[in-house]
């Protein structure tokens, strides 16, 4: 039978996704080399924005477009939006352009989350490369925020050069907390860095954490994730314990447009932020 | 009121009038450049009278009735044709909203909404599936596309019964016709014989029965339901291909096979398949600012898994190759669409066999993995 009732009230009102609320830029901070942090205030001031860490927003610039980028603020404070972003194109780059009093469109937040609630009690691996420690700041932030619900926390980061190390002086404060394990690594460096260097899956060896205990949540590249997951693996941890954060190219966010799909996910609300076994699979065909 | 009536067929005239008075778009099908096309009918005159149609894989042919037969005086004997009632409800090309320079930023402005609901006239059963299938996409998931949805729940359909099979469909494999088994308001089946041309209809909702109300009828008698219940029979008897039940399963298991690469020497790229489809859903945005840059506005268009651009990522498109692009394709329509939407994502209504250029076939192409399966199990390669 008729799945959807006849009304015959013409033009009646249903929220559309598709529309963006406007925000205001509060404030430009430049983090490398075409990495930037843009903090955002919706117009009306008294209205919060709640998200959950890993999840993502659909920022439109004026005239020029939309993207995906994931939220990088702390989730207690929903006063204000932080978006951290690498200008790599047309929409990125005009992003890299707005100052104080610009005004953005947002949409969202979208899509799945980190694991908090199943890694309380738990150890935990935050394991990153890149601009990929954006979408997992809300996590290291949430988890700080109630430390003793779980257990050792090592947050392992890569970067390609120390020039690229994306948060260097929040890292080094994480790194004087006794209740972190914090490493850091970089691809190749000059004679003045004393730090590690080598790929970010060697770190996982350096243990701090129980394997049979332990999350472990990756975001960057996925050639590094893919050794990241080997590497957990030799370490004795499990698909189930293992949550990655997936990009696709993305044009609604809510699952109309079908971009996003990665076999029979949509990575706009079935991720970005899937658990390992239920796409290891498909993690593994060419060009799926 | 009885559930199946009997009117003749100029009391169609009646029912395209009661529409309009009611205030509804009435659509059917139109003879356009030679094919079947859905766009504005007044009368039953705009119906294409008299037409069959031949379909094959990469042919098809509209062709007059033998004028001394009595289908020269049918409405529906053809089947579907390129176009499918997804062009009405999620249009190829629409603005989503509009943006224009103000408050030191922009103001949005919403669409404007059409201003008449619209009434589908000829809506066959496979076009019913693929309605309900698009309702899931747009409508019924954790957000609703609001144009999409607003248009179709004020969508009145009178559905028709197919009484002969086109060349490449395969509904009936699909569970999905040739009968209309709900989701509609009126159902008619054609009727053509010595005692005239009619139609039984079928009531399917109360906006439908206060239609009929306007109309002149009398309750349908057992054998003239009978004829009708034969009628659609023959279409079973008549189709020629069948989409295997396990479809889904051979795809998912299969996703590295050979066959991708050789489905890929014959596949030009082209998206005809996705665009004639009627259930694909995949479009793309485009902000297009005017000139004095005072206002953008979002527009969208289908989009189609076979174009380059669709995957692109920074760095690159994800699937490269074009046999990734069919394979893409094809899973998503008969394994993925299951998990996403929890029903097949084709209906079997045969037109992406018939518009692909080199005549590819949903149907033959599971079967070709399948035999290969076959072949290696039984020892063959
Ligand atoms: C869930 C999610 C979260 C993201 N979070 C961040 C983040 O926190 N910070 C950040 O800097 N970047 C993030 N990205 C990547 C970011 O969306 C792309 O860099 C951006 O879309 C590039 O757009 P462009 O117009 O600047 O580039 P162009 O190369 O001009 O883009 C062309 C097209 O490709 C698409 N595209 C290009 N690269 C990507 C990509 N990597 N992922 C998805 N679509 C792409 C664009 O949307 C656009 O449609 C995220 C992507 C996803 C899917
Ligand atoms: S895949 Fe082909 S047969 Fe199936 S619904 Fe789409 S166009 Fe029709
Ligand atoms: S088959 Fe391709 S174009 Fe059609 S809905 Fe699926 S991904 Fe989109
Ligand atoms: S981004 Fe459009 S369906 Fe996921």
């Amino acid at each position: 039978m008729q799945t959807i009732p006849h009304t015959l009230s013409w033009g009646h009102d249903i929220p559309d996704p598709m529309r963006p609320a406007r925000f205001r830029v509060e404030s430009v901070q430049h983090e490398l080399t075409g990495v930037f942090t843009v903090g955002l205030k919706p117009l009306d001031e008294t209205q919060t924005f709640e998200f959950a860490p890993g999840q993502f927003n659909m920022l439109y610039q004026f005239g020029v477009g939309e993207v995906p980028i994931s939220v990088s603020g702390d989730p207690a404070r929903p006063t204000t939006l932080l978006h951290t972003i690498r200008a790599v194109g047309s929409v990125t780059n005009a992003l890299q352009r707005v100052s104080p009093g610009t005004m953005l469109g947002v949409r969202g937040p979208f899509g799945t989350s980190w694991p908090v609630a199943a890694a309380e009690g738990s150890d935990l691996v935050i394991l990153a490369g890149g601009i990929g420690l954006a979408p997992l700041r809300p996590l290291i932030y949430q988890v700080l925020a109630n430390r003793s619900r779980f257990g050792a926390v090592c947050i392992f980061y890569g970067a390609r050069t120390p020039d690229e190390i994306l948060y260097r002086d929040e890292l080094e404060q994480w790194r004087g907390r006794f209740d972190l394990t914090v490493e850091v690594t970089v691809d190749r460096a000059g004679s003045d860095w004393l730090g590690r260097v080598g790929v970010v899956t060697k770190l996982l060896a350096s243990k701090g954490f129980s394997p049979p205990d332990t999350l472990a949540c990756l975001c960057g590249p996925e050639i590094m994730m893919r050794y990241a997951v080997l590497a957990l693996h030799d370490q004795g941890v499990g698909d189930q314990q293992i949550y990655v954060s997936l990009e696709r190219n993305m044009k609604c966010a809510v699952g109309f447009c079908g971009h996003c799909q990665f076999g029979g996910a949509f990575v706009c609300k079935d991720g970005p932020v899937f658990r390992f076994d239920t796409i290891a699979e498909r993690f593994d065909t060419r060009e799926i | 009121m009885p559930n199946t009536l009997l009117i003749s067929s100029d009391q169609l005239q009646t029912l395209i009038d009661g529409l309009r008075t009611q205030g509804y778009e009435t659509m059917g099908p139109r003879l356009e450049r030679g094919t079947i096309v859905y766009g504005p009918i007044t009368s039953g005159s705009d119906l294409p009278a008299g037409f069959r149609d031949e379909q094959e894989g990469g042919h098809y042919r509209l062709v007059p009735s033998d004028p001394s037969g009595l289908e020269a005086e049918s409405f529906f004997r053809y089947v579907v044709g390129p176009y499918s009632w997804k062009r009405l409800l999620f249009p190829p090309r629409q603005r989503l909203w509009r943006a224009r320079r103000s408050d030191g930023g922009f103001a949005l402005e919403p669409a404007e909404t059409r201003p008449h609901p619209y009434a589908f006239i000829g809506v066959r059963a496979c076009e019913l599936a693929a309605l309900a299938v698009q309702d899931r996409v747009f409508s019924q998931g954790d957000f609703a596309d609001s144009g999409y949805r607003s248009q179709r729940e004020q969508t009145f359909l009178i559905a028709v019964n197919c009484t002969r099979a086109g060349g490449t469909c395969f509904c009936a494999s699909m569970h999905t016709g040739p009968r209309a088994r709900g989701g509609f308001d009126l159902c008619l089946t054609e009727l053509l014989d010595e005692s005239g041309h009619r139609f039984l209809v079928e009531v399917g909702s109360e906006p439908g029965r206060k239609l009929m109300e306007q109309v002149s009828y009398r309750r349908a008698r057992p054998d003239e339901i009978e004829q009708g219940r034969q009628a659609v029979e023959d279409a079973v008897g008549s189709m020629g291909r069948q989409m295997r039940s396990d479809a889904g399963d051979i795809l998912r298991r299969n996703q590295e096979h050979p066959r991708w690469v050789d489905v890929a020497n014959r596949c030009l790229s082209c998206a005809n398949c996705t665009m004639v489809c009627p259930t694909c859903f995949c479009s793309t945005v485009e902000d297009v600012t005017s000139l004095d840059g005072a206002e953008s506005e979002r527009r969208r268009q289908w989009d189609s898994c076979f174009n380059l651009e669709f995957s692109y990522v920074h760095g690159g498109p994800v699937r490269r190759e074009a046999a990734a692009r069919y394979r893409q394709w094809i899973t998503h329509k008969l394994t993925y669409w299951h998990e996403q939407f929890g029903t097949s994502g084709c209906t079997g209504c045969g037109r992406c066999i018939t518009w692909c250029p080199v005549g590819i076939d949903i149907t033959a192409e599971v079967a070709a993995i399948r035999d290969s399966e076959r072949a290696v199990l039984e020892g063959e390669v």
